[in-house]
C-alpha cells in the first residue's frame, strides 16, 4: 500500500471536518477499500476510520420503520432479533454476504458508498425503498444509485444510516459466486404499502429495478405471476462466470425465488 | 502512529507506520508469525485472529483499526484455558487429524474457537458454513469438520453439569 495518514474522529463533526480535506477517503470495515489499497487500484492521501463512530452505531424500529446505523456490521444485522422480527429478508441477505470474517467487519454504510454493482444490500435498500440518512440529508433509494461505483454522495458526505419502511413481506435470492460470494445476480423483492417493488444486483452496471416485474406482481404476488418473465441481455455484464443472456435468465429465476421467500 | 492493544492478554504499546496492516504488526513488529499470510486478498482465512472476540481477517485489517481493542492470536489461544495445555480446539485438531501441511490450521483454529463459542453442538454443514472464510488446500476439509464438530463439543463439556 502506498503510505497514508489514519485518524479515527471522535464524532461526526471532526469526521466532517477531516474529510473535506484533498485525499481523504472515509474507511468503514474496509473490506473493499483495503484491498482496493493493497492492490494499488487506488491510493488516499488520509483513511478517516468512521466505524466506531457513536452516531453511526444501533438497530431500531418504531413507526414501521428500521432504522440500522451505517456502522452496523454485517453480522450484526443477521443476529438482530430487532431486524429479524420486522425484515427478516434483510437479516437473511447480512448472512449471506461473503465470508463469517468479513460479516464481522464489512459495514452498511461501506458496502452503500462504495456501490459495487454486486454488492448485495443496494438490491435491499432499492426494493424496499429505504431513505440513506446522511449527515446533511435523506436521500431516497431511487435517487442514491447512480452508476458503476457511483452514488448521490456528495464529496465528504457522511452515510449515518438507513431507514428502511417495513414491508409486509419480501425476499432475497442470489446466485453467487463460489469464489468471492458476491452476487453474479441477486434479486430482492419486497411488497409494501406503495406496492411491490423488485431491485436487481450483480447483473449491470449498477443496481436496477424491473417495473415490469412488479405490475406483475401488483396484480397477483406469486411465484407464477413471474412465469415467463425475464429483462433483456442487452447491457447487462459478461464475464468468466455469466455472459449477459445466462445472466438475464438468472434474473427471472432469482426473482421467482425471491417471491417464493417472501411467501415462505 | 502510536498504538496501545492488548495481544494474548498482555498490554502492547508500539509505534507503527500508519498504513500497517494487522497481521503485519503481528508477525514483524511482535513477532507473533504464528499468524499466517496466506493469499493477502482477504480470500484464505489463513491470518485470522481475534479482535474484540471476533474472528478477523488480520491482512484486510489496519493495525491502526485495533488501536484500544484486545486481539488473541493462535499463540495465545492455549492460555485462555488457564494451563500450558493445549486449548480443547487445537487438541481436537491434533486427535482428529484435521491438517497435512499445517499452514491454514491458526486460521482454521481461531475461526472454529470464535463460531464454537456459541455453537456447542454444530453438524457438518453448519461448521462447513462456519467455514467458508477459510481455504485448506490439503485435506479436502474432512478432517477439519471432524475437528471443529470435536472442539465445540470439548470447548462445551462439563458447562451444563
Amino acid at each position: 500500500m502506498q503510505p497514508f495518514t489514519f485518524r479515527r474522529p471522535a464524532d461526526l463533526s471532526e469526521a466532517s471536518a477531516l474529510l473535506a480535506a484533498e485525499g481523504a477517503v472515509a474507511l468503514g470495515g474496509g473490506m473493499s477499500l483495503l484491498p482496493v489499497l493493497k492492490q494499488r487500484l487506488a491510493a488516499h492521501a488520509m483513511l478517516v476510520d468512521l466505524s466506531r463512530l457513536p452516531p453511526l452505531q444501533g438497530i431500531s424500529a418504531t413507526d414501521g420503520v428500521l432504522y440500522v446505523g451505517a456502522g452496523t456490521t454485517h453480522a450484526d444485522v443477521a443476529a438482530s432479533p430487532v431486524v429479524a422480527g420486522t425484515i427478516p429478508a434483510l437479516a437473511a441477505l447480512a448472512g449471506g454476504i461473503g465470508d463469517p470474517q468479513v460479516r464481522n467487519r464489512g459495514t452498511l454504510g461501506g458496502v452503500l458508498a462504495n456501490a459495487d454493482p454486486a454488492a448485495d444490500y443496494p438490491a435491499a435498500v432499492l426494493a424496499l425503498g429505504a431513505e440513506v440518512v446522511t449527515d446533511r440529508r435523506a436521500i431516497p433509494a431511487d435517487a442514491f444509485f447512480r452508476g458503476l461505483f457511483l452514488t448521490a454522495l456528495e464529496p465528504g458526505e457522511i452515510i449515518t444510516g438507513v431507514r428502511f419502511p417495513v414491508p409486509a413481506a419480501a425476499g432475497y435470492a442470489k446466485f453467487r459466486s463460489p469464489a468471492s460470494r458476491y452476487a453474479i445476480v441477486g434479486v430482492f423483492v419486497a411488497r409494501g404499502a406503495g406496492g411491490v417493488r423488485v431491485a436487481v444486483t450483480g447483473a449491470a452496471s449498477s443496481v436496477f429495478r424491473v417495473p415490469q416485474m412488479e405490475r406483475a406482481l401488483d396484480a397477483a404476488f406469486t411465484r407464477d405471476a413471474l412465469a415467463g418473465l425475464t429483462v433483456p441481455p442487452e447491457g447487462l455484464n459478461g464475464d468468466i462466470h455469466a455472459e449477459p443472456s445466462f445472466r438475464a435468465h438468472l434474473v427471472g429465476v432469482m426473482a421467482r425465488r425471491a417471491v417464493a421467500a417472501a411467501l415462505a | 502512529m502510536d498504538l496501545m492493544l492488548e495481544v494474548n492478554g498482555q498490554t502492547v504499546r508500539a509505534s507503527a507506520p500508519d498504513e500497517t496492516l494487522l497481521v503485519d504488526f503481528l508477525r514483524d513488529t511482535l513477532g507473533l508469525t504464528g499468524t499466517h499470510v496466506g493469499c493477502d486478498t482477504s480470500q484464505c482465512g489463513a491470518c485470522v485472529v481475534h479482535v474484540d472476540g471476533r474472528a478477523v481477517k488480520s491482512c484486510t485489517m489496519l493495525a491502526a483499526s485495533a488501536d484500544g481493542s484486545r486481539v488473541l492470536t493462535i499463540e495465545g489461544l492455549a492460555a485462555t484455558t488457564g494451563g500450558n495445555d493445549l486449548h480443547p480446539m487445537q487438541r481436537a485438531f491434533h486427535e482428529n487429524h484435521g491438517l497435512q501441511c499445517g499452514f491454514c490450521t491458526p486460521g482454521m483454529v481461531m475461526t472454529a474457537v470464535a463460531y464454537a463459542a456459541d455453537h456447542a453442538a454444530p453438524d457438518e454443514a453448519d461448521v462447513r458454513a462456519a467455514l467458508e472464510g477459510n481455504l485448506c488446500r490439503c485435506t479436502g476439509y474432512q478432517n477439519i469438520v471432524a475437528s471443529v464438530i470435536a472442539g465445540a463439543a470439548a470447548m462445551h463439556a462439563g458447562k451444563e453439569a
